[in-house]
């Protein structure tokens, strides 16, 4: 966008050699190893990069935010011509105020939750030096710039009666309200939905236009960063391995590591039949090791001696586009060797799994909350049935009822191989149980921090298999194998292993007594991609092995259509929408699935059009009458949708959808590749 | 991978519980090695162990013996009484080094007792939740509710002085404070999805609540007990002043200073201030080294 105007005028940014090291243990170990970049007014930035490599440092670092053990041990940070590295006390505290604003991942942590919206947003004016009355006024002008209808009614508001993405715009304009020259976005969208993802990024891009700041975006999500940046850079153990026009670099990638991150992604549509994942193989170094020549070097497939000898040159490979790489004409090899192979599919069409008419009310201060409303889903052995939805639509209770942590109302019934199974776990003979197990989304909190691996495993095998002593060893040794554990794992505790190990450790110790079905709750939303990519591969391969079935429950929609075979979409408590996975990408959509895939932004560009679901998720507890989509829905035919329940239309064999459009008015493919 | 999958591999040769053991060990001594280097840990230890050596040692380290008069009385502290003599004509020092064994007897078994009460009814609490859980909240707030006088005025006039009332007494009191603090890092705990784990694989609630739950809530437990025998010490001196322990010739702490602090205004200040220090000076060591264990802890 601002590429033209760039050159010409002084960077709002200027990150130049910047090193910073961390105290740990009396030793400074460095973090940044000499970060350079610059960011122009009016100019997004993005940088990528998994957890460890630096990200978060450099934009802390520029605004001096620093932790106390962190320390600036050379170079500089230039805002605006001023050096930010230099600043004593006092010009800090200005800087802070007026040149520079952050926002951060969580709003609600951000706000402070015993103060209404108003005084906090009119603060950040009158530190400014307005009066009262002008402050007031220009809160109100800078809430109504983020798209906040009603500014007077949500300054009376207090943060908790917001909702997320309400809150984030507020955060937005605080930070806005100095007219900074550098906006610091710190992961923004990462708790939020995809729907209200969708919403905070259109805003950010909109208001781009009517300000000058330099933007410095920050996301694990590189979809995030394609449709919101004009340039990137890719951080690899603190420093910027390669730098270029966003679309350029996510198409066409020019370091290796840039190309293992992106290949590690579930991209174009690809599902674990075709192929499996790429992933990097060895970990990121340790903070603090010496690199040297080239960061990258200890798991680059194209290292060669002249890697591990001589500092790797900056490469121009096209107009305002490096890669600090010696082979970088190399670079095109690392996916023509890439030859995996996808696993078979492993379903039989025998059911192994069925739920039928299941509901779930929750009583809460004498009010009946229905979670779960006329459930009915069937999972076939082998087979993997994907559940999506936004926060709040009902996919954990309806994992935890399947499970038997809730048990279901009276009047649905659960069956494990055609046999009825009773509601609550503590009431199902032991087989039963084994045939159900899960996997969480934190590992941390999935597992005993005080037990080690073995016993963690063990006891699992021992309780599920009835196997005692020494066969119960040798099974946790196979176990630990098949999950790629090695023996010296064992005998770790928790925290001393990196997440994906972790979640391994949670995998293999749900796959201890041969489950039938495996509840995966989110299992790679913590993870950087590339260990993302590395769980995958396993949970395919062991379901390729053993025949067990997936519910598999994830907000990243790429992670679903690659790994799911047949997906169900989830609104307030019901099931909107199931089918194959192909048929729910393709369509005929349900007018909700289609908006949720509409939202979502990917490494490969944007959707055609992007639907944007008006307010929020209605409460469960007073569902909107007749369709209970209808009050956000594009598509809404008065008189229709507001007073009759939509009944479900079987559009082709199992592809069943809740709707009163006629299949020929369903939108077909939203364009998401 | 099926249950009954034949001797395969070759047993590994290591038996399996050997290592989390070292492991265990090791976090032990790292704990110890953290403790040894706070001054705070340093002091209250040099004053716990000196008075310790009193209560063991008894008539042996000290200079008389407690209840021994013939003295001339209430002498000031001189070279040859270093806390002067009573009005008794009995030596002060000989006296507080003797009361130390009452106190450290009673105050750590009371503390341990009201620490394995309130731990179990905690855990009921925190974990089972729901009635039980009411039921037992509402008593120990009945029991908070007590004034400590009073309740040990009625105990010890109903059931003597005797160190196995007094123990009793002190862990009753103290038990619904360590309820407290044991049920919510219960709740906390309980949220974890480790117990959703072992619940989904059949664990009962003892095996849950003991096994899983109890070794990641040993910290909070082991900074209560030291708390816990801090505040003892206070709490029995305070009982025994107000209430009276036993026969007032008893070398006691609190029956020293309540027999012999109207003396101070004559001026003969030294029967009532030594044993005063003598309780200061105990309950202080004591929360230096709970301050420490708790940071410690806490890292």
């Amino acid at each position: 966008m601002s590429e033209t105007l760039a050159p010409t005028r002084t960077a709002a940014l200027k990150v130049d050699d910047l090193r910073v090291a961390y105290l740990v243990r009396g030793i400074a170990r460095e973090v940044l190893r000499g970060v350079s970049f610059e960011v122009a007014p009016g100019e997004a930035y993005g940088l990528v990069g998994e957890s460890g490599c630096g990200k978060s440092t450099t934009a802390y670092a520029a605004l001096r935010y620093l932790p106390s053990n962190g320390r600036i041990t050379g170079g500089h940070v230039l805002v605006a011509g001023a050096d930010v590295t230099g600043m004593d006390d006092a010009a800090l505290r200005r800087y802070r105020a007026r040149d520079a604003s952050m926002v951060y991942q969580d709003p609600g942590a951000a706000l402070n939750p015993v103060l209404r919206i108003g005084p906090q947003v009119i603060e950040c004016f009158t530190l400014l030096g307005q009066s009262k009355d002008e402050a007031k006024q220009h809160a109100i002008e800078g809430l109504r710039r983020v798209r906040i209808a009603d500014p007077v009614r949500v300054m009376q508001r207090y943060p908790h009666q917001l909702s997320g993405g309400m809150q984030q715009r507020v955060v937005i304009a605080m930070a806005l309200a100095s007219d900074p020259t550098l906006l610091v976005l710190d992961e923004p969208t990462t708790g939020l939905d995809a729907t209200v993802e969708a919403e905070v990024l259109d805003l950010v891009r909109a208001l781009r236009s009517d300000t000058d700041a330099a933007i410095l975006l920050i996301a694990h999500n590189l979809g995030v960063i394609r449709t919101m940046c004009d340039r990137v850079g890719v951080m690899y153990a603190g420093k910027v391995v390669e730098e270029g026009p966003a679309q350029q670099v996510f198409d066409d990638p020019q370091h290796p590591y840039t190309v293992g991150l992106l290949s590690c992604l579930p991209r174009h549509g690809i599902q674990k039949g075709e192929r499996l994942l790429t992933t990097i193989p060895g970990t990121l170094p340790q903070i603090g090791t010496p690199l040297p020549t080239c960061v990258f070097v200890d798991r680059c497939p194209l290292v060669t001696e002249i890697c591990r000898a001589e500092v790797a040159p900056v490469v121009e490979v096209g107009p305002r586009r490096w890669t600090r790489c010696h082979h970088a004409d190399r670079i095109g090899e690392i996916l023509a060797a890439d030859d995996t192979q996808g696993v078979e599919a492993a379903t039989s069409h025998r059911v192994v799994f069925e739920m039928r008419d299941v509901s779930k009310t929750f009583r809460q201060h004498r009010h009946d909350i229905p979670a779960l409303v006329g459930v009915d889903i069937g999972l076939e052995e082998g087979e993997t049935l994907g559940l999506v939805g936004e926060s709040g639509s009902g996919k954990s209770t309806l994992a935890k009822a399947m499970l038997g942590i809730h048990a279901p109302d009276e009047g649905g019934e659960l069956q494990i191989d055609g046999k009825v199974v009773e509601g609550k776990t503590g009431d199902r003979t032991s087989d039963e149980r084994r045939a159900v197990q899960m996997v969480f989304q934190n590992p941390d909190s999935a597992l005993n921090r005080n037990w080690t691996v073995r016993r963690i495993l063990k006891r699992a095998v021992v309780k599920l298999t009835g196997v005692k002593g020494r066969a119960a060893d040798e099974r946790v040794e196979k176990l630990a194998e098949s999950l790629r554990l090695s023996p010296r794992h064992l005998d770790l505790k928790p925290r001393q292993l990196s997440g994906g190990l972790k979640q391994r450790v949670a995998i293999a110790r749900a796959f201890a007594g041969d489950p039938r079905i495996v509840v995966c709750d989110e299992p790679t939303s913590a993870l950087d991609v590339s260990v993302q990519a590395a769980i995958l591969n396993v949970l395919a391969e062991l379901q390729a092995g053993e025949k067990t079935s997936y519910l598999f429950i994830s907000h990243d929609l790429g992670v679903v259509r690659y790994l799911a075979d047949r997906i169900a979409v989830m609104y307030l408590g019901r099931i909107m929408e199931i089918g194959r996975t192909d048929e729910i990408f393709d369509g005929p959509h349900h007018p909700y699935t289609e908006a949720l895939l509409s939202a979502v932004p990917t490494v490969d560009g944007e959707p055609a059009t992007r639907i944007s679901l008006a307010g929020e998720i209605p409460s469960p507890a007073n569902p909107p009458s007749g369709c209970v989509f209808h009050t956000r829905c594009h598509r809404f035919m008065a008189g229709t949708c507001d007073v009759i329940e939509p009944p479900v239309v079987e559009l082709s064999i199992g592809h069943r959808i809740r709707c009163h459009l006629p299949v020929d008015q369903l939108a077909r493919s939203a364009g998401v590749d | 991978m099926s249950a009954t999958t034949p001797l395969t591999t070759a047993a590994s040769a290591m038996p399996p519980s050997a290592q989390p053991r070292t492991e265990r060990s090791m976090a032990r001594r790292e704990r110890w090695r953290l403790l040894r280097r706070r001054p705070g840990f340093i002091a209250g230890s040099v004053v716990l162990l000196f008075w310790v050596v009193c209560a063991v040692g008894g008539e042996r380290v000290s200079p008389h013996g407690p209840l021994q008069t013939g003295f001339p009385s209430s002498q000031a502290p001189s070279g040859s009484h270093l806390f002067g003599t009573d009005q008794l004509g009995r030596d002060v020092l000989s006296r507080v080094m003797a009361g130390a064994r009452d106190v450290l007897l009673v105050s750590p078994f009371a503390a341990l007792l009201s620490v394995i009460i309130g731990t179990l009814l905690g855990l009921i609490g925190g974990y089972i939740r729901g009635i039980a859980d009411e039921v037992v909240s509402r008593v120990m707030e009945a029991v908070l509710a007590i004034p400590v006088i009073l309740m040990g005025l009625l105990v010890f006039s109903t059931f003597g002085t005797s160190k196995t009332v007094k123990i009793l007494t002190i862990a009753f009191l103290f038990t619904p404070i360590v309820f407290r603090t044991v049920r919510s890092v219960t709740l906390a705990e309980a949220e974890l999805d480790y117990v959703t784990s072992a619940r989904l694989r059949g664990e009962g609630p003892l095996y849950i609540m003991t096994r899983e739950i109890v070794p990641n809530i040993t910290g909070p437990i082991v900074v209560e007990l030291t708390v816990r025998v801090g505040y003892a010490i206070f709490t029995l001196a305070t009982l025994v002043f107000v209430v009276g322990g036993g026969r007032p010739e008893e070398p006691e702490w609190g029956n020293m200073v309540s027999q012999t602090y109207g003396l101070i205004q004559g001026g003969t200040w030294w029967p009532a201030i030594f044993p005063a220090l003598a309780i200061a000076s105990l309950v202080i060591a004591v929360n230096l080294i709970a301050d420490s264990v708790e940071s410690v802890y806490a890292s």
